[in-house]
């Protein structure tokens, strides 16, 4: 029997579709400490937080609401943010993706970017804000201002990524 | 266009069920991370053990990364540098002017300042350092600017360590892993350094702005002493960051104190040394431990 063809309805790999969409959040989570790069500000947008965000809007079904709970620690571990934050801004960011998908029936490209973009700034913001509690707003928010900016320019670009994945992911051997 | 959700559970008891668990598990989730979030903004070192875990796996694969490419200095440097560089490049003309003047003033003082240390047998007392490692790494993504060094508990690394460059100071060590460590680097928006002027010792306090740069306050408020190119050296007071480790340079005047700019810079300094502690018994250890150069004639 030749089993290196694709068979007819054959179903894509269960593992395949289950691993891929958490371990391209995690390693995206994971990379920018393991770039040897010393930065003096948060240039770098967070992949982490982008690839959850593109994943949900594109597939809002494949997790249930509180994979922000292992995935936001995962980040925390690397992004030097008090551990805690992203739990609990990546739970909210992933019920507001749940909320804003009920309202909104049908998306298209420019709401997802609209949506990921507001939600990529409402999480970085209050993430600074957690993260020094006794440093005036204003100034906090200037300093993660371009971070914010940077990446919500990108969403489209990790969009498109997410789908390459999604395809990969779904693809049938 | 992507495909509306059906959340729906429709009559299922079931599915219904399911649905309210997820979203109850996720609201308690939630919440119990922001608290455990301001928990770890209280107490840094209580959870930074957490962390070490994982940067023990982060580690060995920056340090690949790093011996493939060299460090690879501040990616935003050098996107702002191509902004700045008009008003960088007449600055920087009016700070070598500067700087030439005060190398001659400084090289006949240094000739002096040696033969008086040589009088006072001092000149070995703060050469102590406890190990020296390179910078790996450092977060990039969050406000917060921490930067993994390469060594740990295996050379002698605790927490609290002051850490510098050759060029000046770089920040403390946070929290000590087996192999790497993190250091909070100076310019965190909470690292609060004691510094002095070198010129008249003009006690002030510089403090991170997260962007690379220092704010820098005098402790009286009379009115604002600081003049562009002042240097700020650490003071030794509060007992961590033993004293005359340069610290930054001041760039511009602000309202209420200084901007200044860290000498050190680490994205491209090469080689870091961990110090110990300033505290009272370290004082007088490295005192006995220093050679005594009477033999010499």
């Amino acid at each position: 029997m030749n089993r290196a063809a694709p068979r007819l309805g054959e179903p894509a790999s269960l593992w395949r579709m289950r691993i891929v969409p958490i371990a391209s959040v995690m390693i995206a989570s994971a990379l920018p400490l393991m770039l040897p790069v010393v930065a003096s500000s948060p240039a770098l947008p967070p992949l982490g937080l982008l690839f959850f965000l593109c994943w949900q809007l594109l597939r809002t079904e494949m997790w249930p609401v509180w994979i922000g709970l292992p995935l936001g620690l995962w980040d925390d571990l690397f992004s030097g943010a008090p551990i805690g934050s992203a739990v609990a801004l990546w739970t909210a960011a992933s019920i507001a993706i749940h909320y804003i998908s009920q309202r909104i029936y049908w998306r298209g490209f420019f709401h997802d970017w609209g949506i990921a973009a507001l939600l990529v700034a409402a999480v970085q913001a209050a993430a600074a804000l957690i993260a020094h509690p006794g440093s005036p707003p204003g100034h906090l928010l200037g300093l993660v201002a371009p971070q914010i900016v940077i990446s919500m320019l990108l969403v489209p670009l990790f969009l498109r990524l997410t789908g390459q994945f999604d395809n990969f992911r779904l693809k049938r051997r | 266009m992507v495909r509306p959700a059906h959340r729906r559970p429709g009559q299922s008891r079931k599915a219904q069920y399911s649905l309210f668990v997820a979203y109850v598990i996720a609201v308690t989730g939630a919440i119990a991370g922001l608290l455990l979030a301001l928990l770890s903004v209280v107490d840094p070192v209580g959870f930074a053990q957490l962390r070490v875990a994982s940067q023990e796996v982060a580690a060995p694969v920056a340090r690949v990364t790093r011996s493939i490419t060299g460090s690879i200095s501040g990616v935003d440097d050098s996107i702002s540098a191509y902004v700045k560089a008009g008003t960088q490049n007449r600055r920087l003309r009016n700070e070598l002017a500067d700087a030439r003047r005060k190398l001659v003033a400084t090289s006949a003082l240094q000739e002096e300042n040696r033969q008086l240390k040589g009088l006072l047998k001092l000149q070995q007392t703060d050469k102590a350092a406890l190990a020296h490692g390179y910078l790996l790494t450092s977060t990039s993504t969050s406000s917060r600017r921490i930067a993994l060094l390469s060594i740990g508990r295996n050379l002698g690394v605790a927490s609290g360590q002051p850490v510098r460059g050759a060029d000046g100071l770089i920040g403390r060590v946070l929290s000590a892993g087996p192999s790497v460590s993190q250091v909070l680097l100076l310019t965190d928006v909470d690292n609060i350094v004691p510094v002095r002027r070198a010129r008249d010792g003009l006690p002030a306090l510089s403090s991170g702005r997260g962007n690379g740069f220092l704010d820098v306050r005098t402790l009286n408020i009379a009115n604002n002493p600081f003049k562009p190119g002042d240097i700020l050296v650490t003071s030794g007071t509060g007992g961590l960051y033993p004293p005359n480790i340069p610290v930054a340079i001041v760039v511009s005047r602000q309202d209420d104190g200084a901007l200044a700019r860290p000498l050190a810079d680490p994205g491209r300094v090469d080689a870091v040394a961990v110090l110990r502690p300033y505290t009272p018994d370290n004082i007088e250890a490295q005192a006995t431990l220093a050679p005594n150069p009477d033999a010499a004639p």
